[in-house]
């Protein structure tokens, strides 16, 4: 019986939280907490992947807890256990990386209580079986996860994150539980198994539908609901970063597809997946192009993970429209290619914010403009960030490929659509996402380029040492599924299998291990074929053969001299390019359009000292159109009622009589 | 036996485009000479250079990482198997199914990941500026590309090249405005790619206007001999590409006698002495234009692809 034991796991984890609440000032307690919690990840990650790999039965469970004629209802599907694998390993690799990074922490009583508390709430979310436990495990995890941002609260950047977090995060709620509302129907029936019964009109569906997108959307970071995300990510210490946005995101994609893909049921109408895939290639593009103009490390990768969720939210879009024109086959292909995206972000968004952990504790910086040369000092972290960057810009033979590969191929499929506006919007998304994969190659290259390459640009770059040992076989580890992920991607697929199933009536991809040479063939008929082993194979053999037979029958000497640079090097590191320089190009290019980006250079005419000074202006969109407005009118609101406290009692009694009046009047006309 | 023969000829043809690539380029800059009423070198000098690079010792930059050694011939060995998946003489052959189209273009932006990178590496201004104009211009000609193999799919039913480039020749496909499309954005991505003119320069060394050479400046020897090599080869995959699939002609399919092979070979040839031709004849004929109209020139390449792409949907007749 596997879900008492994931259940009481779960416990042991809150367990531990309280227990770092009493002990966390011995030093000893960093060890402790994230030692058990990488242990108990890890089982809780076993038993999930038998439970998925076995394609077992469901198991529910029922404890009298919560509402008393309710009760807590438990259930371990083909879906739930997929993303506890993901929550998992994620976990499992953010408690190794923390025995090392932990040690760093100022303030540790601020870190382990709510640590192990995270990874529980997440892992309740994925079993909770009815509406009550969901959304209690659902504001457990982002009050916990608050808990983390705030944990370095003297910054006044975090206050300010920590601020808007919860206000998007009660707002995310607030939408879901009225979602849940709608979704009990008449008798109230808040329980996932009674709530598939209730058959819901059109209309009422279609505004749960856009409650629950907004719900989900806002703690995922679909645009505009993302404006939390790039401030709040990058607070907390940077193994929670890599847990936020690595796995938490994809704990709000869970359900996102649990209530649309399931508890809703078939789709009614087609606009639904139109809306959907509109919204993802709209956040693919903005979150690549809004990552493209920080030079802050954490809140490039932030903005990233906006632009993979929109990815993820291309591949459920295009599922949904092909369920609601009853094309399973075409449907389990998009749904296979979001889930295993889902997979491939959580593993290369873990690396990266972790290999961006390990340079923050090397030198203290996040700010790129700052960093530069960490090649040298820490060639083992730099691999495994280079193997991170290469994954996540769609690079084969690595995993971040295959799904948009598989993605592509799902967009290929919708020309047998009848709806004309589907037709028109799959491949404006297909172009979407073929923008957003180069701009973030592009993107990546900066990231990795100006962080590690060059020459160090200040002195605490310049005298960064390698990181830890705990630290790096967490970094290893993912950096190993990655290319594995990639390169044997049929036995993923394969393994994702019976969650596909469960969400698209049964149907599900034709079985992969079987193929010739573990090549990839999504769909039969379609001939359209990719073999990562193959790739790899290749490319290694061609790159050892030259190295060979140069370095054997050529030349393999090497002479170190100054660098060229056209015969003028510049001794001083400032002169090379920068972050903000190398974005230059794409900000011309995009930025004007889209940001508005003005460059404005001052230049004090000959003979005067003053330096020239260089600005680029820049608006946010979503901020400046959609936020502003809202919090001027309601800061306008208030100040027109503010005038409320200070009238005569007379104004007051006749205010009073007026809503007396009022509700009478309401009464009356109601009945 | 047959499989053993098929073995062969892939092996054949990763060699023929290797042994070609040099060739093509050394073609391309005679009749570009030529046609600028320069004598201009032998089209073998490519090969001359190449031998001369190899047998150099490398100078490295005393900044350099091991990123910089590896990357020569990482960005080789994409490059190269980019290359032997693009059907040239055949199609069918044993390995044309390990990697699609979106795979071919996708591993050709693997190579120009590790290049910029080198470009970075050293920390030089010309480094920086080379790689961030690449980036800039891969940022729409990546999209642009996905659109016309959007566009090829669409009409083939299929993103396996091989079988696209059966289709063209097998099935009466004739006159069609979305090929046309495509065909003009696969030229101007083509272009754009191999940093020819009027997107770059391949023969300037005027420091301002440089995008490729400003990323390879720091290298020498047996890598600048890579490179070089891995850049000849790119030009080679696109013009067999467009060879491959908007002039099938000659063509044979894997399993047939040696006569069909050779036909093919000499197909193979023509196709590509006709398309350097064309490729100098053009750049002889245009100049080279600012860095920032490079983002006009490709997005109308990238909004070409598109329309092509939209007209199939509308009805696969168009």
């Amino acid at each position: 019986m596997p879900l008492p034991l994931l259940l009481s796991l779960s416990m042991i984890l809150l367990a531990i939280g309280l227990y770092a609440i009493l002990a966390s000032r011995r030093a000893s307690c960093s060890l402790q907490v994230y030692g058990v919690s990488l242990v108990i990840c890890v089982i809780l990650l076993g038993m999930a992947l038998t439970h998925l790999l076995n394609a077992a039965a469901p198991v529910t469970l029922t404890l009298p807890l919560g509402l008393p004629w309710l009760g807590a209802h438990f259930r371990l599907d083909a879906l739930s256990a997929f993303f506890l694998i993901v929550v998992n390993l994620g976990g499992a690799v953010a408690s190794l990386f923390a025995l090392g990074y932990g040690q760093h922490e100022p303030a540790p009583g601020r870190v382990l209580p709510f640590y192990p508390a995270f990874l529980a709430g997440m892992n309740l979310v994925l079993l909770a079986d009815d509406a009550f436990t969901f959304l209690f495990a659902w504001e457990f995890m982002s009050l916990s996860s608050w808990a983390l941002v705030m944990a370095h609260h003297r910054e006044p950047a975090n206050a300010r994150a920590g601020y808007l977090y919860l206000v998007m995060a009660c707002l995310g709620t607030l939408a879901l539980l009225l979602a849940f509302g709608l979704l009990a129907g008449a008798n109230g029936g808040y329980d996932f198994a009674t709530i598939r019964t209730v058959e819901m009109t059109p209309g009422l569906a279609a505004l749960a539908l856009i409650l629950v997108l907004m719900g989900t959307g806002s703690k995922a970071g679909l645009v505009p609901l993302h404006v939390w995300l790039p401030l709040a990510h990058p607070a907390a210490p940077s193994h929670v970063s890599a847990l936020m946005s690595g796995v938490m995101t994809k704990v709000a994609v869970y359900g996102f597809i649990r209530i649309v893909f399931d508890l809703l049921g078939e789709p009614v109408a087609w606009w639904w997946g139109g809306l959907v895939l509109a919204l993802g290639g709209i956040t693919a593009v903005l979150g690549v192009l809004y990552a493209l103009m920080q030079h802050d490390l954490k809140r490039l990768l932030a903005y990233h993970t906006v632009e993979n969720i929109g990815i993820i939210f291309i591949g459920l879009g295009l599922a949904l429209a092909f369920q609601s024109n009853q094309m399973y086959a075409s449907a389990a292909l998009a749904l296979t290619a979001a889930l295993f995206h889902v997979l491939n972000h959580s593993l290369f968004k873990s690396l990266l914010f972790m290999g961006t952990g390990a340079v923050l504790t090397a030198t203290g910086e996040r700010d790129m403009e700052r960093l530069g040369g960490l090649i040298h000092p820490m060639p083992w972290t730099a691999l495994a960030f280079l193997t991170g960057a290469a994954a996540i810009s769609a690079l084969p033979p690595l995993n971040g490929f295959v799904s948009e590969w598989l993605t592509f191929q799902a967009i290929l499929l919708t020309p047998e659509l009848p709806q004309w506006l589907l037709k028109f919007l799959a491949p404006a998304a297909g172009a979407l996402l073929a923008l957003s994969a180069a701009l973030a190659a592009a993107c990546f290259v900066k990231a990795f380029g100006i962080t590690f390459l060059g020459r160090p640009r200040s002195p605490a770059a310049a005298k960064a040492q390698e990181t830890d040992r705990y630290s790096l076989a967490a970094l290893f580890t993912l950096a190993a599924l990655c290319l594995l992920a990639g390169t044997l991607p049929g036995l993923v697929i394969d393994g994702l299998s019976p969650a596909v199933g469960l969400l698209n009536g049964g149907a599900q991809l034709p079985a992969q291990q079987h193929q010739p040479w573990l090549t990839l063939v999504p769909v039969a008929d379609m001939k359209s074929t990719y073999n990562g082993l193959l790739v790899l194979l290749f490319m290694a053999l061609s790159g050892i053969l030259a190295a060979v037979l140069i370095h054997g029958f050529a030349s393999n000497r090497v002479r170190r001299s100054p660098a060229w640079d056209c015969g003028f090097p510049d001794a001083s590191p400032a002169a090379q390019y920068t972050a903000g320089s190398f974005a230059q190009p794409i900000r011309r290019v995009f930025g004007s359009v889209v940001f508005q980006a003005r460059e404005q250079v001052t230049m004090p005419p000959p003979g005067d000292g003053r330096a020239a000074r260089f600005e680029v202006k820049m608006r946010d969109p979503v901020w400046d159109y959609g936020y502003a407005p809202i919090t001027q009118a309601v800061i306008a609101l208030s100040k027109r009622f503010n005038n409320l406290q200070y009238l005569t009692i007379r104004r007051y009694l006749s205010l009073v009589f007026g809503a007396l009046v009022l509700l009478l009047l309401g009464i009356v006309l109601w009945r | 036996m047959a499989l053993i023969t098929d073995y062969l000829v892939q092996g054949g043809q990763m060699l023929l485009i290797l042994l070609l690539a040099p060739l093509l380029t050394g073609w391309i800059r005679t009749l570009k000479a030529q046609l600028l009423r320069r004598r201009g070198p032998s089209p073998l000098q490519p090969y001359r250079d190449l031998l001369k690079l190899l047998r150099k010792d490398v100078v490295l930059a005393d900044s350099a990482s091991w990123l910089f050694r590896v990357a020569p011939y990482l960005i080789f060995a994409a490059i190269w198997v980019a290359a032997a998946l693009v059907p040239t003489f055949a199609s069918g052959l044993p390995f044309n199914w390990a990697a699609d189209l979106i795979a071919i273009v996708a591993l050709l932006g693997t190579a120009r990941f590790f290049l910029a990178l080198a470009g970075l590496d050293t920390g030089t201004s010309f480094g920086g500026i080379g790689a961030s104009r690449e980036m800039m211009i891969a940022s729409l000609a990546e999209p642009a590309m996905l659109m016309i193999v959007f566009t090829l799919s669409l009409l083939a039913g299929t993103t396996e090249l091989s079988a696209v480039a059966r289709f063209m020749l097998n099935a009466d496909v004739g006159l069609r405005v979305s090929l046309a499309l495509a065909l003009l954005a696969l030229v101007m991505v083509a272009i754009a790619e191999n940093a020819r003119v009027p997107v770059d320069n391949p023969a300037t060394h005027l420091e301002l206007t440089m995008v490729h050479e400003a990323m390879v400046l720091e290298y020498s020897g047996r890598h600048l001999a890579l490179i070089e090599l891995a850049a000849s080869l790119k030009l080679l995959l696109y013009l067999s590409l467009l060879g491959c699939i908007f002039a099938p002609w000659g063509m044979t399919t894997a399993g047939e006698d040696l006569t069909a092979y050779l036909t093919g070979v000499a197909a193979y040839l023509a196709k590509l002495g006709l398309g350097g031709f064309l490729l100098a004849l053009f750049e002889t004929r245009i100049a080279k234009m600012r860095v920032f109209r490079v983002d006009q020139f490709l997005g109308m390449a990238l909004m070409l692809g598109l329309l092509g792409a939209l007209l199939l949907f509308v009805s696969r007749s168009l």
